[in-house]
């Protein structure tokens, strides 16, 4: 039964989807090459919709529509305003990138990012497997066009062939893993899945049968160990703004999608899917870290960070239930999203400045590339800077709070297996120091290369200075950021 | 606002500024800047020694309010007898260190200026923070002005130094960064240093957390065998880095064997109490020996800093109240002498570009004044009585001697080596005739040079004569830290 009242819980993602097909419509009608009109549109539409969206979220209600197919709560709804907002950001940045080589035409970057946004929103409030499925694949579709808009350069578009034949394997994984789930407990609903399991009637097999493929699907799109061979390939392969579209906002609708199969769905198999993510957890730290030391490229290394720091997201999730107890759980889990929420900030700035300084058909790609920024530009430089500091969490960045989060959540249980791994994270973690040093190392101690000064407009400039502060600001007063994820997680356990 | 926050963020605010606005065609202004901005922090520094009671253990001038409340991390600062010194050392070094860079420095001035003061900022929060989170954060954050420093401004081999310097340091303090955090858990949910040191822990526990501190301490400090990384950046970093470095930065990992080790770990520090004395006298004795055959004087100061540290953390393991509170006077002498020190060798290397021994000889005949100067601090740097590196190690051997007459004779031992080393190096570099064009041409030292040895003549000569000031300020403190140690926190 679909009533009105329903419309009123999605009109967001009706905005957006409505915005999406008129700025497709309107984009015939724009002449300017640089797609000024259509630019200033979609920001505009994605202001709206953030807003909506964190006006949703202040409110704080739970709210199921749709015969409870989508749920609206501060978790999603935060989580979908920080997805917005991200979203613009990366176009701000892009924008002139995109502009200089030929992506603007047609204006279907604009289009696509809208509607890998809709996906993005539908996971996020999905609250049925087939709805979260769905949403996945709207993200997902979009994003592989994304990455081969660039028909004719040939790494793009073998970066999105690799993309999709793997990211169709890991979508048949979880379709498959939620058809066992739903022939066991015999619903697509997160609510009756769980009441299902919670009842001790259906057969264990079975449950955790379906939910390797369902966490090993979930493990792709995180781009964690072993499900992590695109990441490098994709974000050194597309054209770096789409690395920014795919690398940046997703993060936060994986963590939701993460949030709602396992534990609004699965928390009774805590135990079975905290064992599965702890070896994934370990295997990204080791492999993300170890790896990214290797790297020339500075995409691709930023790559393999990723991996690392997705680890750490997982490592949130293993402490929240201890022993079938889930006494820690807000506190694991709101400390995984205050990660990603960080994350997902420092890896704007960063791409940000690998955007603006890949200017004129020069693809600013390799960590040499930087030598010497800090004489061209002190403002990037220091940007820059702050953002290698905080991914290796060096107080006083936002990173640093976020890795005290995951690791007090990691060391609250007190036994010694919980403590050895926040022990072997923060090993890990020291050898992250060292590559992100290196950033820093050829920005500050190398002389440059080339010596013209940067020219950025005044809208890329403004949006990266106030980039950068946040990392710091959130970094010395990182209460707010914090009791804002506490509160989410809090009211999203309490359903 | 309260003083200690005026102390901390003055410093900070004035660096940001210089970030901010400072330009290279500025230069001068920019050092006017600096130096405006050293002086205001040292003046807001001056009322915490003037208002400050010495007739109580208590912190004083402490802030109280809530930073973090999901974590229940406060923004908690007081000082002490033990902490007082430091503010006012770190705040006194950092106009020091201005006024040295002030024309070696002509390439990006305004970060260096900056950087030195937004360091000297976070290490006055070290020693203010009174909440184990604060601490960790000024503790680490000042890693980042400090790899700069010497990454930007060091000698060939900086970014090896700069490197190893973070990721040295990094290492260790990661490891207490867990302690913290299952402190915080164990207590409750707090991360109150005060609330921790009344923390019943068991025996087990105590000793992970000793061990975990160590790992932190014992890098900053450094102990050996975890020195390695000091000589080799000492030689790197420019001379107001090497400075800081050696006058304040040691002492932030000397600071916190008193602010976490003994009195959170009081019945692990006696268990392993051996084990540290044992590694402050090898620190003394067979580093003193190590520094005796350098070639290069960065590294034989820097040598010489592991050994006199040895000194300072020999008189904390001795637990009675000669040895630590001679530990923390070595500590203020050594911010002294060893800053001195440092800018001496800058003071040649500016002229010279050469920190080898061989390159020098005679510099007494054409810079008479700076000899002189050089004289007083290398007598200091060898314990002389009436310089300020005898008080401390003085008192060290006497406490040492109370507890164990051997341990006595072998602290004692390194005054000689202290002896040897120095005035060998004194012999070589000042004394006889001229040996090459180089010295020859050499002018003695200018006004400014003048003036900022001379302030640290001035503090050393003073301290040596008249230690009073200083012991007074901490004598309480002291007393009250050894009996909190005292007592077994197993029950």
């Amino acid at each position: 039964m679909i009533d009105t009242l329903s419309f009123v819980t999605v009109y967001p993602e009706v905005i957006l989807l409505a915005m999406a097909c008129v700025i497709a419509l309107f984009d015939l009608a724009v002449k300017d090459s640089g797609r000024t009109p259509t630019y200033v549109l979609t920001l505009f539409t994605l202001a709206v919709v953030a807003w909506l969206q964190a006006d949703a979220a202040s409110a704080g209600h739970t709210v199921y529509a749709f015969d409870s197919m989508v749920v609206s709560d501060p978790m999603g709804n935060w989580l979908k305003c920080f997805a917005a907002l991200a979203l613009m950001v990366t176009l701000v940045y892009g924008r002139a990138y995109a502009a200089t080589r030929d992506m603007l035409r047609g204006g279907e970057l604009f289009t696509l990012s809208l509607f890998a946004l809709l996906g993005m929103f539908v996971m996020i409030s999905g609250n049925n497997f087939l709805v979260i499925y769905m949403g996945i694949e709207l993200l997902t579709l979009s994003s592989y066009a994304m990455v081969a808009l660039r028909r004719d350069h040939v790494v793009a578009t073998e970066a999105a062939m690799k993309y999709f034949v793997l990211g169709a394997l890991a979508s048949g994984f979880l379709l498959y893993g939620m058809s066992m789930l739903y022939g066991a407990t015999g619903s697509l609903n997160m609510q009756e899945v769980l009441k299902a399991i919670s009842s001790g009637q259906v057969q264990h097999q079975v449950l955790v049968f379906g939910l390797v493929f369902i966490v090993a699907g979930l493990a792709f799109k995180f781009g964690v160990v072993p499900f992590h061979m695109w990441i490098p390939d994709v974000y050194q392969g597309a054209p770096t703004v789409v690395t920014l579209m795919v690398g940046g906002a997703p993060k936060l609708a994986a963590f939701a999608v993460m949030i709602r199969l396992l534990v609004e769905g699965m928390l009774p198999l805590a135990l079975d899917w905290q064992q599965m993510l702890t070896v994934l957890a370990v295997g990204s730290l080791a492999i993300g870290n170890l790896a990214a030391i290797a790297q020339t490229n500075l995409k691709r290394m930023l790559a393999f960070s990723t991996i690392s720091h997705m680890g750490f997201v997982l490592i949130g999730m293993l402490a929240g239930v201890v022993n079938g107890d889930a006494q820690g759980a807000g506190n694991g889990y709101s400390s995984s999203m205050f990660y990603v929420v960080s994350y997902v900030l420092t890896t704007l700035a960063s791409f940000g400045i690998i955007l603006l300084l890949s200017r004129d058909g020069f693809e600013s790609e390799e960590i040499a590339d930087l030598a010497g920024l800090n004489q061209r530009s002190p403002l990037y430089a220091g940007v820059m800077a702050l953002c290698m500091f905080s991914l290796a969490g060096i107080p006083p960045m936002v990173g640093f709070y976020a890795k005290l989060a995951v690791l007090q959540a990691l060391v609250a249980p007190g036994d010694a297996w919980h403590i050895s791994l926040a022990v072997f994270a923060v090993l890990m973690s020291l050898i992250g120091a060292f590559y992100y040093l290196r950033v820093v190392k050829v920005m500050y101690f190398d002389a440059p290369k080339i010596t013209d000064k940067l020219a950025a407009p005044m809208d890329v400039r403004a949006v990266l200075s106030l980039n950068g502060a946040l990392l710091l600001a959130i970094g010395l007063l990182p209460g707010g950021l914090m009791a804002l994820c506490n509160g989410a997680i809090a009211q999203m356990l309490a359903h | 606002m309260g003083l200690l926050s005026l102390a901390i963020w003055t410093p900070v605010l004035f660096g940001v500024v210089l970030l901010a606005l400072g330009r290279d065609d500025q230069a001068q202004v920019v050092r006017w800047i600096a130096l405006i901005g050293a002086l205001v922090s040292l003046l807001v520094t001056v009322p915490l020694y003037t208002q400050f009671d010495t007739s109580t253990a208590a912190m004083q001038f402490t802030e109280l309010s809530p930073w973090i409340e999901r974590f229940h991390v406060n923004y908690h600062l007081g000082v002490d007898g033990i902490s007082l010194w430091f503010v006012l050392l770190t705040a006194f070094i950092n106009v020091v260190v201005v006024i040295a860079g002030w024309e070696v420095i002509t390439s990006r001035v305004n970060q260096y200026m900056g950087a030195f003061l937004i360091l000297s900022g976070l290490m006055i929060g070290v020693f203010c923070a009174l909440d184990g989170m604060l601490f960790y954060v000024f503790f680490e954050a000042t890693l980042i002005p400090m790899y700069l420093i010497i990454g930007v401004w060091g000698g060939p081999n900086k970014i090896y130094a700069a490197f190893k310097f973070f990721l040295y340091t990094l290492l260790g303090s990661l490891l207490m960064l867990i302690a913290l955090i299952y402190l915080y858990l164990t207590s409750g949910g707090s991360f109150d240093l005060v609330t921790w040191h009344k923390m019943p822990l068991s025996a087990e526990v105590q000793t992970y957390l000793f061990f975990a501190f160590l790992a932190a301490f014992a890098v900053k400090v450094p102990m050996w065998p975890v020195h390695t990384w000091l000589p080799d950046v000492h030689v790197e970093a420019p001379t107001g880095g090497s400075a800081v470095l050696a006058a304040i930065m040691l002492k932030l990992g000397a600071y916190g064997f008193l602010r976490f080790s003994l009195p959170i770990t009081p019945d692990a520090s006696h268990e392993w109490a051996g084990l540290m004395i044992g590694l402050s006298l090898a620190a003394v004795i067979y580093v003193g020996l190590v520094t005796m055959v350098q070639k290069d004087m960065k590294k034989l100061v820097a040598y010489s800093s592991v050994a006199h540290m040895g000194f300072v953390t020999l008189g904390f393991f001795i637990f009675n109240s000669l040895g630590v509170a001679g530990g923390i006077v070595q500590m203020i002498s050594h911010g002294f002498v060893s800053a001195a020190m440092f800018l001496c060798i800058g003071v040649l290397y500016d002229r010279v570009h050469s920190r080898e021994i061989a390159t020098y000889g005679g510099v007494v005949n054409t810079m008479p004044k700076f000899a002189a100067y050089a004289m007083l601090f290398s007598m200091a740097n060898c314990g002389l009585p009436g310089t300020a590196g005898f008080v401390g190690e003085w008192m060290v051997i006497l406490g040492a001697v109370q507890v164990n007459f051997w341990i006595g004779v072998a602290a004692a031992s390194a005054l000689i080596f202290g002896a040897a080393y120095t005035l060998w190096m004194v012999k070589r570099v000042y004394l006889g005739p001229i040996t090459n064009e180089k010295v020859k041409l050499l002018k003695d030292i200018n006004a400014r040079e003048f003036l900022f040895l001379g302030m640290l003549a001035v503090a050393v000569l003073y301290l040596g004569l008249y230690p009073k000031p200083f012991t007074d300020v901490m004598d309480v403190s002291v007393t009250e830290l050894l009996r909190h140690v005292a007592q077994s926190k197993m029950h």
